[in-house]
């Protein structure tokens, strides 16, 4: 296997936290690694959508809007019956484990484009799709339906926050230029990607680093859920993307979208929304455990769990 | 020199918190305030300020002392038992007494 200097950078930002060496990149240089990459994916999607009849799409969008009702499920479901989680908490990690990483799916794109894999380019839709429903049912698994939920402020957290924002604003603006149109911006946004994810990379292994001082704290099951139910999201997301017909780059990235968990989106509307529940418990599931577990080994195990599934299902 | 006594309340918090906090503040009386982006280390742990999820704000509100007690009760009401969150008050002189 090619090593990929992306991930190699993580690894360096990861070993340079744990050594706390003296670096750190200022938050709004973060901040704006962070915008690059949302526009630069969301732009992607959008031009593809350009070419693409929507209402083709419509039974992906519909199967991955269910994929992401369900999954928060199965996660509430492990930790409350058998992690013994207090109601409150495993709700909120089965809402970061429903939503979506947009650092993992980059870092899943740029293994495929290093593979020579193709996969669809209208991805970043379901990307956007797959963020918001775990959101609800873990707050309706913690509370109910009632009438305390702020939901106005909620909704202005969950489709106000930059992720949402930025990706579906890039993609609006794609499909409506078209490929020709984004040409004149692609040397900012599609060229330097690379350098980008690397430089942003580089940050998240850092911000990596830092969580970990916390994990020893929560024992064994919160490591295990980290890295196992990955492992069964994504094979929910490859029998998907093969359900869908979806080419096998394109169940690699649906299988690292289920896999991956929310850092940012979701922490923030459940903080506002579950105030009682630990922030520190669901944060250090989704970046201490899962995120580099994903950018290290989910997604070539999520290629290979693809490959054999392709091999002896889609022809029959 | 003519100066006034005013209070000032500072407010110590999670980001995340900063718009509906804001709101509260505006709603109690307060006619302006200070935001800061700060890290540190408290009874919650340490918050680096790297990024969004684990940055805290500095709120400093100048105002009359009854105004900056509503805000004070206010916050450790809706706010101290989930939040990490700390609060103080203190004397302030200010150059001209319109505007707080």
């Amino acid at each position: 296997m090619s090593l990929d200097p992306v991930v190699l950078f993580f690894m360096l930002g990861l070993a340079a936290g744990l050594m706390r060496a003296e670096m750190r990149l200022p938050k709004s240089i973060y901040e704006f690694l962070s915008v690059i990459l949302l526009i630069a994916i969301g732009l992607k999607g959008g031009v593809e959508l350009s070419k693409q009849n929507f209402g083709e799409l419509l039974p992906d969008i519909g199967a991955v809007l269910a994929m992401g009702f369900v999954l928060p499920l199965f996660a509430f479901g492990i930790l409350y019956y058998i992690g013994r989680f207090k109601k409150v908490d495993a709700a909120s990690i089965a809402a970061h484990y429903g939503s979506v990483s947009v650092g993992t799916y980059a870092v899943a794109v740029s293994y495929l484009v290093a593979q020579q894999i193709s996969f669809e380019e209208y991805m970043p839709l379901l990307l956007v799709v797959l963020e918001v429903p775990a959101i609800i049912v873990g707050i309706m698994l913690a509370r109910g339906i009632t009438k305390d939920t702020k939901w106005g402020q909620l909704a202005h957290e969950v489709f106000l926050g930059k992720s949402i924002v930025l990706l579906l604003g890039a993609l609006l603006i794609g499909w409506a230029v078209g490929e020709e149109g984004v040409e004149p911006i692609a040397g900012l946004f599609f060229e330097p990607f690379k350098g980008v994810l690397a430089l942003f990379l580089l940050e998240m292994g850092l911000i990596t680093a830092s969580q970990f001082s916390t994990l020893r704290h929560y024992g064994l099951f919160l490591l295990g859920f980290g890295i196992l139910f990955p492992v069964f999201a994504a094979t929910i997301g490859i029998i998907l993307g093969s359900m869908l017909d979806l080419s096998l780059g394109g169940a690699v990235l649906l299988a690292t979208l289920a896999a991956s968990a929310s850092y940012i989106a979701v922490p923030a509307a459940v903080r506002i929304a579950l105030p009682e529940a630990n922030p520190t418990l669901s944060l250090t599931a989704s970046l201490g455990i899962t995120f580099p577990f994903n950018i290290m080994i989910g997604i070539s195990l999520y290629h290979m769990i693809a490959e054999y599934y392709y091999s002896i299902g889609v022809g029959a | 020199m003519l100066t006034y006594e005013m209070k000032m309340i500072t407010i110590i918090t999670e980001s995340v918190l900063e718009h509906g906090l804001l709101e509260d503040i505006e709603k109690l009386g307060a006619k302006g305030y200070t935001v800061m982006n700060v890290r540190g280390k408290g009874r919650h742990g340490v918050r680096h300020g790297d990024w969004s999820g684990d940055s805290n704000i500095q709120v400093e509100v100048v105002c009359e002392s009854e105004t900056a007690e509503k805000i004070a009760e206010h916050l450790q009401k809706n706010y101290y038992k989930d939040y990490a969150m700390k609060v103080f008050i203190s004397d302030v002189k200010v150059l001209r007494s319109d505007g707080f």
